[in-house]
């Protein structure tokens, strides 16, 4: 047997069998970080911090063509992903795959980026106001790739979206990259959507604009897994990173559609003592909660999980006993961070653990019922929740497609006429979220149930509710408003609509003659 | 039975309001071309309310239009079109004596005629909105077949009386009492003012709960956020509909057995508890409730 002696001076056989054996070299030949600071009586100093931003994206040796990423929890107060593109643009790095869960009004400022070259693809849940009129226009050579919520995680999970480097914005970090959400001038609660990054990506950069002392506990960012920690001025605006607690709505026409989607909710098979919803936070989504607090009192039923974008509505209901537990990927205002900062019942989740399809077991799986929104609804139930009545890109695949499939009872709330356009339509412009994934539509002047779902119509047969066909309500609609002429596209493709499976269900194109 | 639980305001020249007017479900939709109008929209109003009632569908729900007095350079103009338009009922706006009523059904009269509808094909209504008109209650309620209610104004009416609303609308009881009692001795609906606090659900309920005991039908409401709050205080609870099917049961037995003398549980049944019984259930069905023996009530009594 041949040996080997170690740094130690101790024999150690080259091999065991097949095995082969790494003699000892020292205790900091491998482990260099280690090395420097051993006897280093500031020890609890040691930190990951770097002076700026440009220390962190040359340290993290970004390159030409490579992929970066960021997380939207900062909503339209994000300051971060302006800050590193400009930064990034000045080192005069090109042909970055930007990788964004998501993008808001805030992101205009990325055009003159793309005229420059810096970024030369886009992948994110959606977009809003300039830059996606500037994309629905055609400028950007490669299509944007708009992904669900869980399909992103999906996709950063099996190597798909391979993120170089990941700049993660965080309301809180020590000098060693313990982060969390929910602590700090910038709290954002949940950091669902970071925390896959965190995890995935080769090098994790985190932004912060308050320092916490170590260990910043309990934290949703672990420090295995932080690079180099950037302390800046602010993250984002707190203003606009999250509004007071979401307020019911007063509009009307969204109380009376969330008061059919209650009622329809409520005559459900699927409302029973310990179910579980998750609710958007639009106007008539978050109304929703309201009347079915009303019926959940009333019948003395309880939920045992809401699921999602957590709202402060959601927050009142668990808090006096009608909904036992929160996961939360993403809190959508003040009293929904509070909570999930002190209560140990309202669990903060990742977007893989929310909505990734091909991991063992998400969250959208176990939902009995979810309230989403549309743009627009087809005859087939397919929804639109991209692109306006205009053809140009308006909103976010979000976890629409996600909650839809995997619910019990998916239900689309949306006034059936906006403005002088109708919200069923024979087709829709784009299909984020497929018909057969869809089980009722509920409107302002009618209810329709997908015409596949056989066992609720039959379950619905003798309920005196609003109910209507599909092709009835585009009629009811068409007689009001009529049917506009359509929306004319170039053949130039400039956003692939991926499935959460990864396959792609629709395309959308250029919008003709818009600059 | 015709329910006028609400009465849902929309000024005449919101035409995004109109369109949606039905959809809150409100048992009648009052369309305004009176105080809500500022002048130099009259016409502008006219033609819109004139153009929505002819095109739109209100799928069912009763239309009411509230024209401007003929003491106005706009009523008998508001009068001429809405006949062609056909809602279902012309509200009269300050009514203070039957004369009132008398002029403008001479012009329905006219005008119906001039557009081959047949006479009486428009109904009206009354508002009384001061002092006089409350005193001449019955007469008013009393001055035409084709009245079908009579409503309080109130904010023209307390000012008129020199004092202001107040939460527990004590200034407005006598007006009440009195349009109530005319309506019910002419047989006709008494329809209760409008609460002007939108936000003020509580105070709003409070003011409903107190016209419903009084015997309102129903109330002029301003925001759809108003109706289904009427229609819950108005719909009838478990106690009372089991109550009135147990009334209707022994009447039935009773019937059936030509026992002349009714009772439920040694309680004497006589007609006023029946016909008490009979409108809490007719009240239910129309309010959506479900009950079985219920519909089968109902349906023998179609």
């Amino acid at each position: 047997m041949k040996m080997n002696k170690n740094s130690i001076g101790r024999e150690i056989p080259e091999k065991i069998g097949k095995l082969k054996l790494s003699p000892f070299e020292g205790a900091f030949a491998h482990t260099p970080l280690v090395r420097q600071d051993k006897g280093n009586r500031r020890l609890p100093r040691l930190n990951k911090l770097v002076d700026t931003i440009e220390q962190a994206v040359l340290k993290s040796e970004l390159k030409d063509g490579m992929t970066i990423s960021f997380h939207h929890h900062f909503r339209a107060g994000d300051y971060v992903l302006n800050m590193v593109m400009d930064v990034i643009s000045n080192l005069g790095i090109k042909d970055i795959t930007l990788a964004s869960s998501s993008l808001t009004t805030v992101h205009d400022e990325l055009i003159p980026h793309i005229k420059k070259g810096t970024v030369t693809h886009i992948i994110t849940s959606g977009m809003r106001g300039k830059l996606a009129e500037f994309i629905s226009a055609g400028h950007m050579e490669e299509p944007v790739l708009f992904h669900s919520h869980g399909g992103r995680a999906r996709a950063v999970e099996e190597g798909e979206i391979k993120i170089d480097v990941a700049f993660l914005g965080v309301p809180s970090c020590d000098v060693y990259g313990n982060a969390n959400g929910y602590t700090g001038p910038s709290a954002c609660g949940s950091l669902g959507y970071a925390k896959v990054d965190a995890k995935y990506a080769d090098k994790v950069v985190l932004l912060t604009d308050y320092l916490a002392e170590y260990p910043n506990t309990p934290f949703s960012i672990d420090q295995d897994m932080v690079d180099y920690i950037v302390k800046v001025d602010a993250v984002g605006d707190p203003e606009k990173i999250s509004t007071g607690a979401t307020r019911i709505t007063r509009n009307p026409r969204d109380l009376l559609i969330a008061q059919n989607a209650a009622d329809f909710i409520a005559a459900s098979p699927y409302f029973e003592d310990g179910f579980s919803l998750q609710t958007g936070s639009g106007g008539a989504s978050l109304a929703t909660t309201r009347y079915l607090t009303e019926y959940m009192e009333a019948r003395n039923i309880k939920a045992s999980w809401a699921l999602g974008g957590i709202t402060g509505q959601i927050v009142k209901m668990h808090e006096a006993g009608l909904i036992k537990k929160l996961l939360d990927v993403q809190s959508f205002d003040r009293e929904a961070i509070r909570s999930i900062g002190e209560n140990r019942l309202h669990t903060e989740i990742d977007a893989s653990y929310y909505a990734n399809p091909l991991n063992k077991g998400c969250a959208v799986n176990k939902l009995n019922v979810v309230i989403l929104s549309a743009l627009e609804i087809d005859l087939d139930f397919n929804v639109n929740v991209l692109t306006g009545s205009d053809g140009v890109i308006m909103g976010a695949s979000g976890g629409h497609s996600d909650t839809a499939v995997g619910s019990g009872l998916s239900v689309i709330v949306a006034p059936l006429i906006r403005g002088r356009t109708s919200t069923v339509t024979k087709r829709a412009l784009s299909v984020v979220t497929p018909g057969e994934s869809v089980d009722v539509f509920v409107s302002d002047r009618g209810i329709a149930i997908n015409p596949r779902r056989k066992d609720l119509i039959e379950h619905f047969c003798d309920v005196r509710l609003p109910f209507h066909t599909m092709e009835e309500l585009l009629d009811k609609a068409e007689r009001l408003v009529g049917r506009p002429d359509p929306i004319e596209f170039t053949d130039k493709v400039v956003g692939l609509i991926e499935y959460r499976d990864g396959t792609i269900i629709d395309v959308v194109r250029q919008v003709k003659g818009l600059e | 039975m015709k329910l006028r639980r609400t009465m849902l305001y929309v000024p005449g020249n919101n035409a995004g309001m109109m369109k949606d007017a039905h959809i809150y479900r409100s048992d009648s939709v009052m369309f305004d071309l009176e105080d809500s109008v500022s002048l130099n929209e009259k016409d502008t109003a006219r033609f819109l309310v004139f153009n929505a009632l002819t095109t739109l569908d209100y799928e069912g729900i009763e239309t009411v239009v509230r024209i401007n007095g003929l003491d106005t350079p706009y009523g008998r103009e508001d009068l001429k079109a809405m006949v062609r338009a056909r809602p279902d009922v012309i509200r009269l706006p300050k009514t203070e004596t039957a004369q009132d009523v008398h002029d403008v059904e001479a012009i329905l009269a006219e005008e119906e005629k001039a557009c081959g509808l047949p006479e009486g094909s428009i109904r009206m209504m009354a508002a009384i909105e001061g002092p006089l008109g409350v005193l001449n209650a019955y007469e008013i309620a009393t001055a035409s077949k084709r009245l079908i209610g009579i409503a309080l104004g109130a904010e023209d009416y307390v000012t008129s009386m020199k004092t202001s609303r107040s939460p527990g609308g004590i200034e407005l009881l006598f007006a009440r009492s009195q349009i109530l009692n005319a309506a019910r001795a002419a047989g006709i609906y008494a329809l209760d003012t409008v609460y002007s606090d939108v936000n003020n659900e509580e105070g709003f309920l409070d003011e409903v709960r107190h016209i419903k005991q009084l015997g309102f039908d129903g109330k002029s409401v301003i925001s759809p956020r108003q109706i289904q709050p009427v229609h819950r205080v108005y719909c009838p609870d478990d106690k009372e509909i089991d109550h009135a099917l147990r009334v209707v049961q022994a009447i039935e037995e009773a019937e059936a057995n030509n026992s002349g003398v009714i009772s439920l549980n040694g309680k004497m049944v006589d007609k006023p508890i029946v016909d008490r019984a009979k409108r809490v259930l007719e009240m239910a069905r129309a309010t959506g409730i479900r009950i079985n023996e219920l519909e089968a009530y109902c349906d023998e009594d179609e």
